[in-house]
């Protein structure tokens, strides 16, 4: 486990969330200090240096990101943290939110003192009603003691933040249509352009970021931007919280630096495969991610190195499949998740989610045709290039890296053979 | 200007050009579905791809602007594999019935799927049969067919105000519903049936009754007698392949003939009669002091509107009823006593543009004669169809007049086709009224046109009369909204329920856009310039009217035939 660091995790649980006196006693609050004696440029730039990149997924340059809503020149600006935290497997948001909210807060104060903004939003998946507790509180007791609301810290600068719940809608997660939530729309995505760091909450500039990037920030500033950059690769900077679970020993929220594999994550953090099993597959970044085999594994936690290949780590999930499991089985259950979640506005993932259902299912009862391969890879081409949003673009991953990776498992379903002995052909359908 | 290349050939087009605008003008049509031209983009169907040098996947043409130096590519084997993959996946969950829709042959998908030759389907068929909503007297809900476009929703919620459909539940069960999925008749609808022209497939309908109106030409029992509106004659040809704008008012007499209509009448005529009733009821509000602003009331979609949202404006409608309520009530008493026929063996069919004029003829207190005023209303659609059925073939026949009494009519009649027309008839009757003196110029310019609310002040004698036309209910909402909150005060409104008024009308031809809602318009105020009467109260009819059976405009017979009451809906 010396493999972990713990940059922003340190106190987790150590502290009580909503304590002001804990949270100031670690050092909470000295960044924004630090940031309302500096310019906004400034702490931009001690941003930049970090190469600090969103955490939920998109992985677009903070410090950029924060520049480009500076510059705009439009007000008032809000602040959104995303903490609509739907993507199977992943966890690491909770964490946060459960157990540093002020860290938080904070965050999302010093990006507000940045922008000059008056108002933010945490929205906050509706399947974390504790976790909306806890960060309601945490908020009140930042107020009470000047740390947001009015003059904060003695200044003119007044920051409010509001708890929005989701309400269970896995596409809220896209910005766009977590904007559209948060104004009390159904969450469905918005056409870009216009993008919504210029045109977003009520039509006005919005920064979003998702909370794992926002409870960064405090310590970039206190730290300085090298020192977190310094802890990654060249390309990635800094540490990522990262959910390990599936047919793991150890599972649960692991703060790594960038550069580890995922061999190192999986073995030496994870501490393995349980009961003798082999690892068959890893889906990496949630149900939307890639499912790569054990070949890949030396691959090292980096942007630049998992888009070299084709990968992504997404919101930091990294699910362990082990050999018991089917991956035409698998699949199916990917399929029905997203099936489930389309909001249905687009045609490619609206109809194709349904008719990839259909597919795999087929696969799974044993009633598919050679020809289905190559429906599945078509319908798969249309969602990734074509679909309205990341929802439809994405939902096909894991079909198009495990038909890649294990065609013969899904050749072997049309002879009616599962070698995991997971499928059940006898016309019945297993659910 | 923008440089670009589309399939190699250089163009240059305006800088916010879409792809799909700027390879239309180099003659490549990309197909389009959620794409409307009067609407704001959506990029929900995604048909319209096409591959872009540089761009991440596939880019939708009609979102996509373009920009310097960009190379748009429309027809790459992987753009048009696309654009089939997206056709087949709706088309996957479409019924294809289309041997026995109401669209065949006027469906944007079909057209496609002719063009692309979808022979056979790579995928698994998962369409799902819904219950079709025909709780209403004008239009059918037809969700099985729906291809989720957004285009009907649009129209109801940003151009009419009105809000009845919304999208509801989401993936496969994503749907355009009513609040709370409750039948149409029991929502804010307002029956315009904008809904139905900008459906591109057959989701969304007219109700039709076409049935009844062949059992009644059937029965030798029946006189039946038909009108036809005002805004019918310039949009019917188009039914027929006529340029946009085709006055096809002679030939449609022949062909309404031709179908076995014992009499062929004008809708004009009332028209004539509502400028009367209704200037005389302008005239009196000015003597009394109000209410003002005094709004027209024979667009039925309107007064439903009022009904539905601004209930406390009900005593600002005129009571007048509309012409085709006026012309029923009418051809029951006066013209039945006339020809001495039973006025229960009188059947009225009426042909509107509008949808909204079926829930108007069917409403309770239409039948002042003790018979429905008017027994069945066709939309232009729905007459359009009994023609080719009768295999008439409208470009080949004679024209004809309409036959007396009810067919000598005046320009300002006719005018009631295009908003601002009813604000312009009554102008030129009012003012001749109340002044004595002949008005030099006919012309109302500023009250013309597709403008969404157009004002004027026109001095009758001294007095100042402050007017506004509004059409669509959008814009209608905004100048009452504007009346209610003291901002703005007039005398006089004209309110016409659909963009362009009823030449823009929900049973108007399926391809009505404001392109051709514009030819039409042109057509009406030519049909208008050509007539020997341009106004109303010089109709002699209408004048042997009052002599021989109303006595006086406002009278007795006239309160009980011509005039009706509101009430709150909702």
């Amino acid at each position: 486990m010396t493999k972990t660091l713990n940059l922003i995790t340190e106190y987790a649980g150590k502290i009580k969330p909503d304590s002001i006196e804990e949270y100031v006693s670690v050092g909470g609050f000295e960044a924004l200090k630090i940031a309302m004696g500096k310019s906004p440029i400034e702490s931009i730039e001690e941003i930049k240096k970090s190469k600090l990149q969103g955490r939920g997924g998109a992985a677009y340059p903070t410090g950029v990101k924060w520049e480009q809503a500076y510059q705009i020149q439009k007000n008032p600006k809000y602040i959104i943290c995303n903490a609509d935290e739907g993507e199977p497997g992943t966890f690491k948001d909770k964490v946060i939110l459960d157990h540093l909210p002020l860290m938080l807060i904070e965050g999302m104060t010093i990006a507000a003192y940045i922008l000059n903004s008056p108002k933010g939003f945490i929205y906050i998946r509706g399947e974390y009603p504790e976790s909306q507790k806890i960060v309601a509180r945490a908020i009140k007791a930042a107020k009470e003691r000047g740390f947001l609301g009015s003059d904060i810290l003695g200044t003119k600068f007044s920051f409010d933040i509001e708890i929005i719940s989701g309400a269970g809608a896995y596409v809220c997660g896209e910005n766009s249509a977590l904007v559209e939530s948060t104004e009390g729309n159904s969450g469905r995505p918005r056409m870009k352009p216009p993008f919504i760091k210029n045109h977003g909450y009520m039509g006005m500039p919005t920064l979003v970021n998702n909370v794992e990037t926002f409870a960064y920030v405090p310590y970039i500033l206190k730290e300085g931007g090298e020192k977190f950059a310094s802890y990654g690769t060249e390309f990635s900077g800094g540490t990522k919280l990262v959910c390990l679970s599936g047919n793991l020993v150890n599972k649960g929220v692991f703060e790594v630096p960038f550069g580890i594999t995922l061999r190192e994550l999986i073995y030496d953090i994870g501490g393995g495969i349980p009961d003798g099993r082999k690892l068959k597959f890893v889906q990496l970044g949630g149900s939307s991610g890639p499912c790569i085999p054990e070949e890949m594994l030396d691959t090292k936690l980096c942007y630049k190195e998992l888009k070299s290949k084709g990968l992504t780590l997404g919101s930091g999930a990294i699910l362990v499949v082990d050999d018991s499991n089917c991956a035409v089985d698998f699949l199916k259950c990917v399929t029905e998740f997203f099936y489930h979640e389309s909001c249905g506005k687009c045609t490619p993932c609206r109809e194709g989610n349904k008719q990839l259902l259909a597919l795999v299912n087929k696969f799974a009862n044993g009633n598919a045709t050679e020809n289905d391969l190559q429906i599945i890879k078509k319908v798969g081409y249309i969602m990734k290039n074509a679909a309205f949003c990341g929802l439809g673009e994405t939902a096909p991953t894991a079909h198009l890296s495990l038909i890649k990776y294990f065609e013969d498992e899904f050749v072997e379903h049309i002879n009616k053979k599962c070698r995991a002995n997971v499928c059940n052909f006898g016309g019945v359908e297993n659910d | 200007m923008i440089n670009l290349s589309i399939n190699n050939i250089p163009v240059s087009v305006e800088e916010g050009t879409t792809i799909l605008q700027a390879a239309k003008m180099i003659g490549v049509e990309i197909p389009t579905l959620c794409y409307h031209e009067d609407q704001s983009v959506k990029a929900n169907c995604r048909i319209c791809l096409v591959e872009v040098k540089g761009a991440k996947g596939l880019l939708t043409a009609c979102s996509t602007k373009v920009f310097e130096g960009m190379e748009v590519f429309t027809n790459t084997r992987a753009a048009r594999d696309a654009r089939k993959t997206v056709l087949e996946l709706i088309l996957a969950s479409h019924p294809m019935d289309c041997l026995k829709c109401i669209r065949n042959q006027k469906c944007e998908l079909q057209k496609y799927a002719a063009e692309f030759f979808i022979e056979e389907l790579p995928f698994e068929r998962t369409y799902q049969i819904l219950p079709k909503d025909e709780s209403s007297p004008s239009i059918v809900k037809d969700l099985s067919k729906c291809i989720k476009c957004g285009r009907c929703v649009e129209v109801c919620q940003s151009i009419q105000s009105v809000g009845a459909i919304s999208y509801s539940h989401r993936s496969d069960e994503y749907r355009i519903a009513t609040l709370f999925e409750l039948p149409l008749n029991e929502t804010v609808c307002v029956y315009c049936g904008q809904c139905s022209l900008a459906c591109p497939v057959g989701a969304i309908y007219e109700k039709s009754e076409i049935e009844k109106v062949w059992k009644a030409l059937g029965d030798p029992e029946m006189h039946v007698v038909v009108q036809t509106a005002p805004a019918v004659r310039v949009s019917l040809g188009e039914e027929f392949g006529m340029e946009p704008g085709s006055i096809v008012t002679g030939q449609m007499v022949t062909a309404l003939r031709m179908l076995g209509f014992d009499r062929v009448f004008d809708t004009d005529f009332t028209a004539d009669l509502t400028i009367i009733e209704e200037g005389n009821e302008f005239l009196q509000r000015l003597k009394n002091g109000g209410p003002f602003p005094m709004f027209t009331s024979c667009s039925p979609g309107w007064v439903n509107f009022v009904e539905t949202f601004y209930p406390e404006f009900m005593a600002n409608l005129s009571t007048c009823k509309s012409p085709q309520q006026m012309f029923g009530a009418l051809a029951k008493t006066y013209y039945a006593q006339k020809m001495g026929i039973s006025p229960d063996k009188i059947f009225v069919v009426s042909v509107m543009p509008c949808t909204a004029k079926k829930y108007e003829s069917a409403r309770e207190e239409m039948n002042s004669s003790g018979f429905r005023d008017v027994d069945v209303v066709l939309t232009t659609r729905e007459l359009a169809r009994m023609i080719r059925e009768s295999g008439i073939d409208l470009k080949k026949i004679v024209e004809s007049e309409f036959d007396a009494p009810f067919g000598i009519t005046s320009g300002a009649g006719v005018i009631f086709g295009a908003s601002g027309g009813v604000m312009e008839a009554a102008l030129r009757t009012v003012y001749e009224v109340v002044t004595q003196r002949e008005l030099g110029k006919l012309d109302f310019e500023d009250v013309r046109g597709l403008d969404g609310i157009k004002e004027a002040v026109i001095n009758i004698d001294g007095l100042e009369v402050k007017i506004a036309v509004a059409n669509s209910l959008s814009n209608a909402r905004h100048l009452v909204d504007k009346i209610k909150s003291g901002e703005r005060e007039y005398h006089f409104i004209e309110v016409m329920c659909c963009p362009g008024g009823c030449i823009g009308g929900g049973g108007q031809p399926i391809g009505t856009v404001n392109r051709v809602r514009n030819e039409r318009i042109k057509s009406i105020y030519e049909v208008d310039a050509n007539m020997p009467i341009r106004q109303s109260h010089k109709n002699p009819v209408i004048k042997q009217l009052y002599d021989e059976f109303l006595e006086k405009p406002l009278g007795e017979r006239s309160h009980h035939l011509l005039h009706t009451h509101y009430r709150a809906r909702g």
